[in-house]
Order: C-alpha cells, then structure tokens, then sequence
C-alpha cells in the first residue's frame, strides 16, 4: 500500500467518570491516508497510539448506525465522513444533546424509552389467526408498490442518533420524543397494513411529541440517510390533528 | 459484586437469529421471561449489513424439492438433507411472518413480494427489500420484540463464559460494559446466536463486531465446533474496505469483467456453466483468483482487482433495485456504477462450520441450542448459497426458541450459590486482565499477526505447506494471548478489555480453522486445495468435529445426514 505523508492533529475529546471531573480535550498527531473516513483516524489512534479512547463502531459501511459523534461541531456519521473534508486537524466530540458515559460513547437509555413509546411495530385489530381473509394463501398482506412507497423514505432510518444531536428542541427540552422516533412512528402510521394510527396520534398528541418540534429542519439536514425527518414531523402533526377533528365528530370504535 | 437475575431463557445475540428467538420464545408464552443478551444494542447487530435477499419459494415455477437441491448442490453434498429439507420447507412462512411484522418486501405491481435471481438458485426465490434486506428485517424484528414485554433485554453486555452445572448450560456470565460489572445471568436453557467469525481474517466484509464469541463459548464449555475450515469468499468486495457489493448486482443482470473487459465466466471455463455471473459464491471466487494469476485483472494500491459492470442496467433500474450498492460504490470507491465499473474483489464474507448443532438446534451439552451463523446444522456444507443465511436465522432461531423453551419445561433451577461462584471466578479473571500492564503481547499487534496468518494460510487457493504453517503459528499466537498487556484500568465502557476478550475468543477459532483445513486433504466447497483439487468422498464425505483440550483441538469426524439426493459431480 502507498504511504502517504499527510499528517493530521485529531483532537478528542476524553471523559472517563473513574478518574476524570469533567471532560477534557487530548491531542494526536498522526498519518492519516487520503481514502480515510474520519472513523479511521479514531481506529489508527486506538490501534496504534492511545488503546484508551472509548468509541462505539461496527459496520463501516454506514448503516450499523453506532458511530455517529461531533465533527467539529457537528453531528456525523463518522465512517461516512471523508477526513479529506478537513484541513490541518480535526475535532471529536460524543454527540451533543445525550450524557457522556466515556470518551466517545454517549448513554441512549433515554432514546430507547422514546422509540419504544411510538409503538414501532404493525398493530393489526385482529390476531393473525382471526385475520386470515386478508391474508394472501402465502400468508402475506397484499400491498402495492405505491402504497410502499409512501412509508418506504420513513424506514430508513439507522437510529444514528445524529438527529437528536442536531435538533435544538431536545437541546432545551430532553424530554422531547424526537426526530427520529416520530417518523418511525409516522412510518407505521402510513404503512397500509397497520391499523394502529389511532393509538399513535393520541401518544403523537400528547406532550413533548410532534406539536414540540420547532420546525427547525436540523434533523433533515443532518439525517445520513435521507430520511427527511421533519417531513415526517411536519404529516404528523396534521395527521395527528385530523385525527382529533375527526374523533370530534364521529364515536371512536370500542370506546 | 455479582448481581443475580433469574429467567427461563437466556438468548446470546441480538441479530436475526437471537431477535427472531426472543420474539417466538416470548410469543409461547407471556408468563416466561425471556433475557436478550447482546455486547451491542440489537440494531447494530451484523444482521444489518446483509444486503441481497432472503430465500423462499414462492413462484409457481419453484418447489420445495428444487430449492432443497440447489441447497444440497451448492453446499458440495457436504449439506445435512434433514436440515435442508426442514429449512426450505419453513422459510415460506418465516419470510411471511417477518412480511406480517412490517418488513418492507419490495413488491410486484400485482400486490404480491418481489422475487430476484441469486446465484446458484435455479429460479427467482430471493425476496427482497431493495438492496438493503439484512437492514430491513433487523429493524423489523427489533421493532416487533418491543411488544413483548416479557423479553428482558439486556444491551451492551459482553457473555465472556457459559454458566455449565451438573451437566447442563444454565447461564451466562456477562459483563456489563459501562459499568464493568458482572452479571450472573441464569435460564433453564440458554441459545447461542452471536454470528461468525470474520475478523479472523483481515479482508472481510463483516462488521468489527464479528468476532466469534458464541462459537468460543461453545468450545470452551465442551462443545464441538464443526466444519470451520469452510470459509466463504464472497466475490465481490471493495478492494481496500473489504465493503460488500452485494451478489444482487449479479441478479439483477451486472456482469463481472476483466482487464480485457471480458466476461471472464463466460469466456473461460470455471465450472459455472450457463449461470454466469450466477454461479456460486466459491466457483466465482476461484475464477477471479484465476483472473489475476491470468495477469487479467486490474492494480491499484490495494493489489489486482476485477470489475462489477452495472452500466447497461440503466440509472432507473440501479436507483430502484440497487440504490444502496450505488451509495456504497460514490462513497466508499469514488465510483459512480450507472457510468463507472466497480472495483471488486473476493473478500472473507461467511463461516459455514460453527457450533456443531442437529435439525433441533440442539447442541451436545443439554440445555445449550445454537442458531443463524454461530451454528453448523449443517444447512450450508462446504459452500452456502447467498440469501439462504437471513432465512436460516429465521427458521432456525425459531426452532431453538422451541427446543429451549421444551427442555426449560423439564429443567429445575440450578444451584444459584454454585452458578454465582462461578462467575465470581470468571470476574477475577477478567478483572486481573483488564489494565494488567505485566503482559507482553499487545492486543492489535496480536490480531494483525493472526490476521495475516490466516491470510497466507487458509485463502481462496490453499496448499499443504501454507496451511501448515498457519495450523502451526495459530497454536503459538494462541498461547501468546494469555499474556496480553492491557493499558486502559477503567472499569467504564473499557473497549480495550472488550477487545482483547474478542481476540481471546478469535486465536482459538483460528486454529481449530486452520487445524482442520490442513486435516481435510481434498477440494470441496470453498475449501480449495491446490495439491489435492478434486473432491473425495471415498475419504472425506464427513463433517470434521474439533473438541478442545488444553494441548489445542482435538478433530474428529460426525456422519453427514445424506437423503435422497446422491452425491454426484458438481457442476453447473
């Protein structure tokens, strides 16, 4: 392999609750080569120079979803990010908007909860047993490209995290459910085989959900995947409301 | 101090097998609790970087008996046929249910789930998500086991040793990672669904996470590891990265070229007959192996290389069946396929050996059931045939959840007092490795040793000398690693521990691999040796044990379960 003679300073941020108070910034210098992702900056440090940096990865390939973290100041998928798109040096931090557990790593017990709540999962009135008329005799549900494509973006997302580092909602408010949860739950909510969208646009009605959301934007930007989460955002809300519109005028069933 | 938890079924690994494990255990029934142990949050599971499709029949052109065949074929008559039938007549309805449990199948115009061709596979049986299924059918599972509320999970903690009492498994210990704690995770009966074991090698496309943890488990505690020198080179994988360009880009009509932009599978003859660019994973491997030799493949800085030519396909048809293979080609290779060809070379992509398993997923030790990559049933043999692996983590993470849940019925608790000593045991060991700076081996140094070893020795093309050479150095490098010197002291999210636990569990696997290739004196499947290059059932046609001992592994021999189909020449 051709050595390159490109050197880097990559600053990362350090924060082992053993030993240290608060954070604090720790330096490297290293060779980097011109193909490299960021990630492969922290991999040669942890590899070859300071086995004591803490970060999480896996797939390097970009859709694992465990490596996302601040790049100077902003939220990015770090196996995806081309430390060519950096001059000179660079700087790592844990992403933004989440507690610190080490170095690199953040505690998401706090997103998991939140995913959790939108009930991402297909809510059918009927059990399978009882439902069988709509099954096909494969046992799958009918659905047509179209009708696929109008959730399909939603069901993209990596659960990155990078969202929730950009969104100046949760910055404020950490209790707000987020960017990526909602279109997950907006994702079910479309899906032409799910019948649970009643239940999920009373929990979208509820506090800190999608009438929280500042319309900032900041997640669709971040987003690696194109997820377009303030779209998603944006239909529930007024998915959210017609709903309500029309549980005003019409009995809900069963209740 | 070890904190003690109670459940019925402990699950190891929260990919497609241990997911789709956890959501039928739970599903049984609602008063058991099921524990879902994994060193990563589900969704980062490797599952997730599966890319093609997942096999079932469902055209009116396809049978049962035809996919068995193709299975059997494929996998060079080293296949166990009871297995092989059970999967492809099971993998129907799993593929459905994950279809019921919102998986986004891509579909026909009719309404119906989309089909493509995938090599080896006589006709159009691959459902698919376009070209990210492994992704899609991960985080439905993952999202579908948040019903349950019985499934107890249990995220970022590292299973360093199997809890074995009075003759059966009854438990984990694992170390919780952000904390450095150990746990003592007890279940009447316990399920192995880790995954393989790539990073053995340097060049592969699986993610860092594949470190073989579940199969070391298993060996350790007595168990029989089956077949490990059958290691699958997928054949195409980004020069460099090793990032897979997924066999799919063949189904949906790419070709592979050559320097000479010839279709070298069509132009020379590899065996692979009419199929092409179908034809299995091992025989196309070989080919571009053979490419090179030619002098017909292309260099860059990371060696020769050929090409994946998805041009004629069209940018309409790339964007709808292939968008992430074009996504991955612009940002990993700078390559954009609708106008570019796309580098490609073979890449460590599978293990077909694993735990030694039956049709029960049921190991040797009681109590122990193994399922997806981390076992052997056999359904892959020598060779596996690409978008049969998602499926079998289905099938049989569904029969594990069975067997375990009908032995756990039979089994009493065990003895909490001796189980949590044993933990206490195995955290003293851990504990004196984490920061012990009186070793002299350093964890990457030691990995990037094995990694070439198993390179030079156990590649595409493998001959007797290299082979033993790599049997040899495995056996020292396995012995080196009790000598690790560690840096990092803290007892929070301690990825360095993390890792050198991983490499504890990989030196062993190399050598029981490197081991039993140069035990197995012929060619079969992806096991090719270039002094022996026929296949010879006279002496072979079994599958190879490895039982572990203090002095290295010890091979032996289990009967490969032949049905109605014969072996016979393969050929395509």
């Amino acid at each position: 392999m051709a050595e390159s003679n490109k050197r880097m300073r990559v600053e990362i941020l350090r924060f082992d609750p053993d030993k240290d108070e608060v954070p604090r910034s720790q330096e490297y210098e290293i060779p980097v080569q011109e193909d490299w992702k960021v990630l492969d900056a922290i991999n040669y440090i942890k590899d070859e120079v300071d086995p004591t940096v803490s970060h999480r990865w896996s797939c390097r390939m970009a859709v694992c979803g465990s490596c996302g973290m601040m790049v100077n100041g902003e939220p990015k998928l770090t196996c995806k990010t081309s430390l060519s798109d950096y001059e000179g040096s660079i700087k790592i931090e844990p992403l933004a908007n989440f507690p610190i557990v080490r170095d690199l790593v953040v505690d998401m017990d706090g997103f998991m909860d939140k995913f959790r709540k939108v009930k991402p999962w297909i809510v059918r009135a009927k059990e399978r047993a009882e439902d069988m008329e709509n099954l096909s005799e494969k046992g799958t549900y009918s659905q047509s490209p179209a009708e696929l494509a109008t959730f399909k973006q939603f069901s993209m997302c990596i659960n990155c995290l990078l969202c929730y580092a950009a969104c100046p909602v949760i910055a404020n408010e950490p209790d707000f459910i987020g960017p990526a949860a909602i279109a997950l739950g907006h994702r079910y909510n479309l899906d032409s085989r799910d019948e649970g969208d009643r239940g999920r646009n009373e929990i979208f009605r509820g506090e800190g959900t999608v009438f929280s959301c500042s319309f900032a934007n900041e997640c669709s930007e971040v987003c690696p995947k194109n997820v377009d989460p303030a779209a998603a955002v944006n239909q529930a809300k007024l998915a959210a409301v017609v709903d309500w519109a029309k549980g005003l005028i019409l009995p809900r069933e069963g209740a | 101090m070890v904190q003690v938890s109670r459940h019925d079924i402990v699950i190891v690994g929260g990919g497609g097998a241990g997911l789709r494990a956890a959501i039928a255990a739970a599903e049984a029934n609602p008063d058991l609790s099921v524990a879902l142990v994994s060193k990563v949050y589900p969704m980062r599971s490797h599952t997730v970087s599966a890319e093609g499709g997942a096999a079932a029949i469902a055209r009116d052109d396809d049978s049962l008996e035809l996919h068995g065949f193709d299975t059997v074929k494929g996998s060079d008559f080293l296949g166990d046929q009871d297995v092989i039938e059970y999967f492809v007549e099971h993998a129907p309805r799993e593929l459905a249910l994950l279809e019921n449990w919102g998986c986004p199948w891509s579909r026909n115009d009719d309404g119906t789930v989309a089909t493509r061709a995938f090599g080896g596979m006589s006709t159009k049986r691959t459902w698919y998500a376009t070209d990210k299924v492994g992704f899609h059918m991960l985080h439905s599972l993952f999202q579908q086991s948040m019903r349950y509320d019985n499934i107890v999970r249990y995220d970022e903690y590292f299973v360093s040793k199997l809890l074995v009492e009075d003759g059966a498994c009854q438990g984990v210990a694992a170390l919780e990672i952000r904390t450095g704690e150990f746990h003592a995770i007890l279940g009447r009966s316990v399920i192995l669904a880790t995954g393989g074991a790539g990073k053995i090698f340097p060049f592969t496309t699986n993610g860092t996470i594949k470190t073989g943890d579940g199969m070391a488990l298993a060996y350790r505690a007595g168990v029989a590891l089956k077949d490990m020198e059958f290691v699958q080179y997928h054949p195409t994988g980004l020069p460099g990265t090793g990032i897979l360009i997924t066999e799919a880009a063949r189904g949906e009509g790419g070709f592979l070229r050559n320097n000479k932009d010839e279709r070298f599978l069509v132009e020379y003859d590899y065996g692979v007959g009419d199929k092409a660019e179908l034809g299995p994973r091992d025989m196309v491997s070989r080919a571009i192996i053979k490419e090179f030799e030619a002098g017909r493949g292309f260099e860059n800085r990371y060696g020769s290389y050929c090409v994946v030519d998805l041009r004629h396909l069209g940018e309409e048809h790339i964007n709808a069946k292939l968008p992430f293979v074009r996504e991955l080609a612009k940002t990993y290779m700078g390559v954009d396929p609708v106008h570019e060809y796309i580098p490609i070379r073979p890449v460590v992509h599978y293990m077909m050996g694993g735990v030694d398993t039956d049709i029960n997923a049921a190991t040797d030790l009681p109590g122990l059931y193994a399922a997806g990559e981390v076992a052997c049933g056999s359904l892959n043999g020598a060779n596996r045939l690409g978008s049969n692996s998602l499926t079998e983590c289905l099938v049989f993470g569904a029969v594990a959840a069975r067997s375990a849940l009908d032995f756990a019925r039979g089994a009493s608790d065990g003895d909490s007092a001796r189980l949590v000593a044993q933990v206490e045991e195995e955290a003293a060991r851990v504990n004196a490795l984490r920061g012990n700076g009186k070793g002299n081996e350093h964890v990457s140094a030691l990995r990037t040793e094995m990694n070439s070893t198993m390179e030079a020795g156990c590649g595409v093309y493998r001959h007797q000398d290299t082979m033993q050479v790599a049997a040899d150095e495995t056996r020292n490098i396995r012995q080196r690693v009790a000598d690790l010197h560690l840096k990092d002291t803290s007892k929070v999210f301690n990825t360095e521990l993390i890792s050198a636990l991983e490499l504890q569990n990989m030196v062993e696997l190399a050598e029981v691999l490197a081991l039993g290739a140069v035990h197995r004196k012929e060619s079969r499947g992806a096991h090719t040796c270039r002094d022996y290059p026929t296949r010879d059932d006279q002496n072979y046609l079994y599958h190879t044990l490895a039982h572990r001992t203090e002095d290295g592994p010890r091979l032996g021999r289990k009967e490969v379960n032949l049905g109605h189909w014969e072996p016979q020449e393969r050929k395509y």
